[in-house]
């Protein structure tokens, strides 16, 4: 571990560095030695099989896991070592789950104004105000008003992309967004991923829909046991992997 | 559709087997109850005997209630106190309440109350005694830290306290269960968007909890009713008290222990069908929120 809090010198565009992370669980290595540098505004696909660590990887840039060694800088601020950060931290990072979590007691409207108010400190009527704007950003404003168990998996996916981006974040974190949606509701959200990736928001994704990364990603990373095998544009890693373990992975999930 | 297949092959049985299937479903044991209920309450009304039994009972009805519910709100501030305790990662704070609730459930009730009455107020008092001599420099020798007596803390307030601790222990337990019943995405979703953890318990994960053991909570309620009887072994006058006063006074030990029983039941239905009641609200209301 490097004792200092200083990021280290280089691309100024830089706005997640990762240096060295190790993350076990119980003797097991989930991340194992993973240096990875995002750009600011670039959207970062992750790729590869399950339990290859790549949702691990991503949980460690907001510090929803602990790593066990190595050093993370978000945006200048280094994660690793200054806990009482995090929080600070973690309001800048917006998160979308696989599972939504939308919060099943609040409605759709308080859902995305909750963190506004009480971590930005935000009046009732501007959180309002943002909320309204981000519910129509991802296409449900007249859902304002219902619980997340009156909405389609689709939608409460969306109301979750809202809830993030109502913190007006410089990062998004997205951990397989469409993994647990029904087959006809993934567009809907790939659609509003998209939109958010052209708008220049810095994207960090972990997911299997490759035609996703083939059209929004700068960059994709094939991960396999923790460690990063390759990476690359998306043009290059898919059409000409240089690694055998990548043109496997693709090999079976490209047919 | 169910319902209309379920009768059809009703329709095949005899009226008086459809008549006994009914009747089984009655709810019989309420109309015993309600009889006896009745009966008592016919003595009450014509019986000499009976009618000064109500009254003198009466008497502690105001001691019973203001004990279960003073000791009831006060258990629901230290389960929740150490129920959060019990999911913390503090080491010292969880070792600490977990401590609590061990001693709390593997000691009887009744053997609590006599140890808080009798060994830890008394050892409290003393703390303070030695606080106002340790203090006497400053605020003058006779000062009312020193001139605190064990006798100065009435009975009752120890019981008050010890049916808190004890109850506050169980009622950890159930806090400890509501909150892990929810699931860990909701505590990392409200953490990813920059909330602190009492934040997250507080506006997340609590009233989803709460709303979950309200139930429990409840019965615990019921249950607490029925507890502060114990207080009539320190000699607090709530009903148990005064019945057994009575009763020896008056060798009428059977019809002042069955009113005195009667008592109990025709509060614990009362409260027990308050809880159905909030029960049926509940679950209709969560439904749309899953």
């Amino acid at each position: 571990m490097s004792t200092g809090a200083a990021p280290p010198i280089g691309d100024p565009s830089a706005i997640i560095i990762i240096k060295n992370l190790v993350k076990e669980f119980h003797g097991l290595r989930a991340v194992d030695d993973v240096s990875l540098t995002v750009a600011r505004g670039k959207v970062t696909v992750i790729i590869g099989p399950s339990g290859s660590g790549k949702s691990t990887l991503l949980r460690c840039i907001n510090h929803l896991e602990v790593p066990t060694s190595g050093d993370i800088w978000v945006d200048g601020i280094h994660l690793t070592h200054h806990a009482k950060d995090i929080n600070a931290v973690r309001a800048e990072v917006g998160m979308v789950f696989q599972q939504f979590n939308l919060f099943p007691h609040l409605t759709v409207l308080q859902n995305v104004m909750l963190a506004q108010r009480v971590v930005r400190k935000r009046s009732e009527a501007e959180a309002r105000e943002i909320a309204m704007q981000q519910l129509a950003r991802v296409g449900i404003p007249e859902k304002a008003n219902a619980y997340p168990s009156q909405l389609s998996g689709g939608q409460q996916q969306r109301v979750a992309i809202a809830r993030a981006l109502a913190m007006n974040p410089k990062i998004m974190l997205f951990d397989e967004p469409t993994s647990a949606l029904d087959p006809e509701m993934i567009k809907e959200v790939l659609d509003v991923m998209l939109e958010l990736a052209s708008s220049g928001m810095t994207m960090v994704v972990v997911t299997h829909e490759m035609g996703f990364a083939r059209n929004a990603a700068d960059e994709v990373v094939f991960m396999d046991r923790g460690r990063i095998v390759e990476q690359g544009p998306p043009d290059v890693l898919f059409q000409q992997p240089r690694e055998a373990r990548t043109r496997a992975f693709l090999s079976q999930i490209l047919r | 559709m169910s319902i209309g297949t379920e009768r059809l092959p009703a329709g095949g049985r005899s009226l008086a087997g459809r008549f006994i299937e009914r009747a089984a479903q009655w709810p019989w044991w309420l109309l015993v109850i309600a009889l006896v209920g009745v009966l008592i309450a016919w003595n009450a009304l014509t019986s000499e005997l009976y009618s000064a039994i109500f009254s003198r009972l009466t008497l502690g009805i105001g001691v019973t209630i203001f004990t279960t519910l003073v000791a009831y709100s006060l258990a629901l501030v230290i389960g929740l106190l150490a129920g959060l305790g019990r999911v913390s990662g503090n080491p010292v704070v969880f070792n600490i309440a977990t401590l609590y609730v061990q001693v709390i459930r593997g000691v009887p009730i009744l053997v609590q109350l006599l140890v808080i009455a009798f060994v830890i107020v008394p050892a409290l008092i003393d703390g303070v005694n030695s606080l106002g001599a340790l203090l006497a420099p400053l605020i003058g020798e006779p000062n009312l830290l020193t001139q605190t007596r064990p006798q100065d803390v009435p009975f009752l307030t120890r019981c008050i306290i010890a049916l808190a601790i004890a109850y506050g222990g169980f009622q950890a337990e159930t806090f400890r269960a509501g909150i892990q019943s929810i699931s860990k995405g909701q505590m990392e979703a409200a953490r990813s968007l920059g909330m602190s953890y009492v934040q997250a318990m507080r506006y997340i994960i609590l009233p989803q909890a709460i709303r979950r053991v309200l139930p429990p909570l409840g019965n615990d309620f019921i249950a607490m009713l029925k507890d502060s009887s114990l207080v009539s072994v320190l000699g607090v006058r709530d009903i148990t008290q005064e019945a057994r006063l009575y009763a020896a006074a008056s060798f009428r030990y059977m019809e002042t222990y069955v009113s005195l029983a009667f008592f109990y039941l025709a509060m614990t239905i009362l409260l027990s069908l308050g809880v159905r009641w909030l029960e049926n609200r509940l679950n209709s209301h969560g439904r749309g929120q899953g």
